[in-house]
């Protein structure tokens, strides 16, 4: 079962919600693996404190010439919208920092002279917290293409048939959110009751309807109202699986980087409550 | 011999543009009869890369030198294969720009200035 974590506005608290999901369902000793996909700014492991065993680099095919073949006839320069490949009479520059790897250029070049080589924007790092699978993805600064870390990042979870997997996803809800997402059972998406929180759930509601994958909410730092986002869930028809309440313990275990689950006990009871009627909506679902 | 003139109009009273990948024109001049034509520049529609793309196209206009603002690094790259001879000049009309040029008043730029500035940023 791959359940995976979203919420559209940021800093809404994703990471705590799956993290401590993770270390509730390790501790009913449950298998459980889980996937940091915040390719961008990865801090799951802040709070697990994983010990990484490996680490795959991620690679974009760019175009390399060669030059015994190559007629500067300016084709490749011609196709590419990007400009990542100029021609300046005998000669060929490429700049793959601009280079979208779309592979046309080795497409339209009449002499076959363009052949593509790997240009590293990120890796992924595998490796274990205590019983919990850890992987996360890193994407290096500045670099436009999230996906292709996020598609290394989840390959092979088809395969994995015995462990839960937890899917941290970015904030937003564009294309690296519904890279990380697609595929997955079940949505928790985690919000707050602001007007902030209420809006953006709004969009990452649109976006698992649309993705058609069975969700329901979780309200972080909930206080005595919570009419903003309740109602929303209300008129949406859409379950608030668990609420977090606001308070300086949970926050203060936060600043530490301690899951609060594995300090108080009794919120694995609840994480793991969460986890079973995930269970059952995705056994309605199917 | 021909040299090309970074330019917001199409005439020798135009203003020079100090950006070199998105100016609007190049006039391309002769500075001894100063029988000129402009041609249009692609590089100001390109999503990226405009200056790749400017260069590209200066080069296959067979112009020897050009006198422009200032030049990022992809396009100063791509003009130094195609052999341009770069000189800067401030904001005056090309007609001002082409008198400073044949007096050997303006400044050859041997290292490129930083990138995309002419999309607005400092």
């Amino acid at each position: 079962m791959i359940i995976s974590i979203l919420s559209g506005k940021g800093g809404t608290g994703k990471t705590t919600a799956a993290v401590n999901l993770a270390v509730s369902l390790a501790a009913k000793n449950e298998k459980v693996l889980l996937l940091d996909a915040d390719v961008e700014e990865p801090n799951a492991g802040l709070y697990l404190k994983p010990v990484l065993e490996e680490s795959l680099p991620v690679s974009i095919p760019v175009p390399q010439i060669d030059e015994q073949r190559c007629d500067y006839c300016g084709e490749c320069a011609d196709f590419c919208q990007f400009n990542a490949l100029a021609v300046a009479q005998k000669v060929v520059i490429t700049f793959p920092e601009l280079c979208h790897a779309c592979g046309g250029c080795t497409l339209v070049c009449p002499k076959e002279a363009i052949k593509e080589v790997g240009r590293e924007i990120g890796l992924v790092e595998k490796g274990w917290a205590e019983s919990i699978g850890f992987r996360q993805g890193r994407l290096n600064i500045g670099e436009p293409f999230a996906i292709p870390v996020t598609r290394t990042l989840k390959e092979g979870l088809a395969d994995i048939k015995d462990s839960i997997v937890i899917i941290d996803s970015p904030a937003g809800v564009s294309c690296p959110v519904i890279e990380a997402v697609r595929g997955s059972d079940f949505a928790l998406l985690v919000t707050e009751p602001t007007p902030f929180g209420r809006h953006d759930l709004g969009l990452a509601l649109e976006m698992v309807e649309h993705l058609g994958i069975p969700h329901g909410v979780v309200i972080n730092r909930a206080g005595d109202d919570n009419s903003t986002v309740s109602e929303l869930c209300q008129e949406k028809n859409v379950p608030i699986m668990l609420e977090i309440e606001f308070s300086s313990r949970l926050a203060s275990l936060g600043a530490e980087g301690i899951p609060f689950s594995k300090a108080l006990p009794y919120w694995q009871d609840r994480f793991y409550e969460v986890y079973q009627s995930v269970k059952e909506k995705c056994l309605c679902a199917n | 011999m021909k040299i090309g003139v970074t330019a917001t109009g199409k005439d020798l009273e135009s203003q020079m543009d100090p950006r070199f990948g998105r100016c609007a024109y190049f006039i391309l001049v002769d500075p001894d009869t100063e029988e000129f034509e402009a041609v249009d520049n692609p590089g100001v529609s390109a999503g990226g890369g405009a200056g790749i793309q400017a260069a590209q196209a200066f080069i296959k206009q067979g112009a020897e030198a050009l006198i422009t603002g200032y030049c990022g690094p992809n396009a100063f790259d791509v003009l130094a294969a195609g052999g341009i001879k770069i000189y800067q000049a401030s904001e005056m009309s090309v007609r001002e720009v082409l008198n400073h040029y044949k007096k050997g008043e303006l400044k050859e730029i041997s290292t490129p200035g930083k990138a995309n500035r002419g999309k607005g940023s400092r």
